[in-house]
């Protein structure tokens, strides 16, 4: 890898109480890149996930994200303001449920201007063409812009939240469980959006999922955790087709080939 | 202020100066001092129990209490009347307990508290509007939590008031909230102006009077200081309108004044008449007022 990375986490340990969240993480995403972290429920990938995404302090370690200027800052001590302007500018997170990262009142289209209009934007007909534009782009029909979520599939509210996301055009998306719940057909067909949108616009991903078949197909380099901990790491082909960790292996054996 | 020992009538009870005693009225007067220094910016206060519901004005009655002196000439209007319950009940209620002088001639006042309206007469300086305000928070229907509100405001993040009318817009072709409408404040606090219509929205704009608002329920109070810049958010291609009527007021012949509309019979006949009751008796009487209000 060259470069810089975009987000580098050192050291990081996130307990609740005696329990254990994850445990000693070292992990670094450059730009354009997507990294998958799985494992079995309770493994720590969401404890994780919210500390990388700024949403949960880790108890020890440190993260820091560097910014579209260069400068590598640590995420926990940005004032609160930067924190959340960059959190809806420069971020992006995409929830397994898709309720608690739409506003489920409102309609789409106003779901996908949200961020314009936080980040300054005016002038309604520029935000409505952006709202169309970008549901088009995640194929929702631009009839149903005025439709409020409530009224959309569990695909095609996800579709939405992708939108509503990626409508600032950030460098770096976290995904929970993106196609959770979601019946396979329309699982394939979200992977295949999402994998096509993160191409186009170069975005960097992180993305926690417990289906193999999603990290085989949307991520360059899989992390595997076990009990808080990495236990193994490597590109995906590589971790799927050649598991070295007994944990690793025991977790590809599992899946039945289709 | 002195203390005014005024009977109320009972020869047992006897009300200080304007029924709250010094110490809540000093209490009030550095929450209304706060809110001049930072415009638009919602203060905590101690609000007290009036001998009113909440909902009845007990927020403006407080600050109307805390900045009344002896001299002072009151005026209380109720959507723009002088002779509704609400006004006159409060003007009887200062009268009683502060003895001090009432009217309802606009320019004659040196305190108006007011609820949902702004005279038609232009304010001058010196004068204090006091607003009954219910609801203080412009984002409460949008972000229930009270925590996150004030994060919302503290940093500037007021992307969701745009998400409102934004929804406005795409469900109506136009902005559709007519009273309550919100506002910035010398560019900083977007406020909630109270129910008054948006049409009287441009009047707190550089306003030579000083502007107070209460919530007694909600215990926050308010202010836009005198010549302030309150600008109605809109979007630049939708920018911000106030209601037009088509129609003169009924029985003084007035434009571009804010009209009631009252329902006189069974049959379908109806009255536009102006809302601000000092207004149309001055308009009227032929005396002073022009018949044109300048907005």
């Amino acid at each position: 890898m060259t470069g810089e990375p975009l987000l580098a986490a050192t050291g990081v340990t996130r307990l609740y109480g005696d329990h254990i969240g994850c445990i000693d993480i070292d992990l670094a995403v450059w730009p354009g890149e997507v990294v998958a972290i799985v494992g079995e429920s309770g493994s720590g990938k969401t404890t994780l996930l919210k500390c990388l995404a700024a949403r949960l302090p880790p108890s020890s370690g440190t993260i820091t994200y560097r910014s579209r200027d260069g400068a590598a800052e640590d995420i926990y001590r940005l004032s609160e303001a930067a924190r959340r302007a960059l959190m809806r500018t420069d971020w992006g997170f995409v929830w397994q449920d898709a309720a608690e990262g739409l506003r489920m009142t409102v309609s789409a289209g106003a779901n996908v201007g949200e961020r314009l209009m936080a980040t300054g934007a005016r002038h309604y007909g520029r935000i409505r063409s952006a709202a169309v534009d970008w549901l088009e782009r995640v194929e929702i029909d631009a009839r149903r812009i005025d439709d409020d979520p409530r009224s959309f599939s569990g695909g095609m509210r996800q579709r939405l939240q992708i939108a509503r996301n990626l409508v600032t055009g950030p460098r770096l998306v976290f995904m929970d469980e993106p196609t959770g719940g979601l019946d396979v057909s329309v699982q394939a067909r979200l992977l295949d959006l999402l994998g096509t949108l993160v191409r186009e616009l170069g975005l960097a991903a992180i993305l926690v999922t417990h289906d193999l078949a999603v990290a085989r197909l949307l991520s360059d380099r899989i992390v595997v955790m076990k009990e808080g901990r990495i236990v193994e790491t490597g590109l995906t082909d590589r971790v799927l087709d050649d598991p070295s960790h007994p944990y690793s292996q025991l977790l590809v054996s599992s899946v039945l080939q289709a | 202020m002195s203390e005014a020992g005024f009977d109320g009538g009972t020869a047992a009870i006897r009300y200080n100066f304007a029924y709250l005693d010094e110490q809540t009225k000093r209490s009030i007067r550095r929450a209304i001092l706060k809110a001049v220094a930072i415009p638009g910016y919602q203060v905590p206060f101690a609000s007290r129990e009036m001998p009113m519901p909440f909902g009845w004005g007990t927020g403006g009655v407080q600050v109307t209490a805390s900045v009344l002196g002896p001299d002072d000439v009151l005026k209380v209007i109720d959507q723009g009347a002088d002779d509704t319950t609400n006004a006159v009940a409060i003007r009887g209620f200062f009268a009683r307990t502060a003895g001090i002088a009432t009217t309802t001639r606009t320019a004659e006042a040196t305190i108006i508290q007011t609820r949902h309206r702004i005279p038609e007469e232009p304010l001058r300086a010196g004068q204090i509007l006091v607003y009954q305000v219910p609801i203080p928070e412009p984002l409460r229907f949008l972000e229930p939590r009270e925590t996150e509100t004030r994060r919302l405001h503290a940093l500037n993040e007021y992307g969701l008031l745009y998400v409102k009318l934004y929804e406005d817009i795409a469900k109506h072709g136009h902005v559709a909230t007519t009273y309550a409408y919100p506002v910035l404040v010398a560019g900083r606090y977007i406020m909630d102006p109270s129910p008054i219509p948006k049409f009287d929205n441009p009047k707190m704009d550089m306003s030579p009077a000083l502007q107070l608002f209460g919530a007694g329920r909600e215990r926050r109070i308010y202010a836009v200081p005198p010549y302030t810049p309150v600008r109605s958010l809109d979007f630049e291609d939708h920018p911000f309108r106030v209601q037009e009527f088509t129609e003169p007021c009924g029985l003084c012949g007035s434009r571009g004044v804010y009209l009631d509309e009252v329902v006189l019979d069974d049959r379908g006949g109806r009255l536009f008449m102006c809302s601000d009751t000092d207004h149309c008796e001055a308009v009227r009487a032929g005396k002073g007022a022009a018949a044109e209000a300048s907005w």
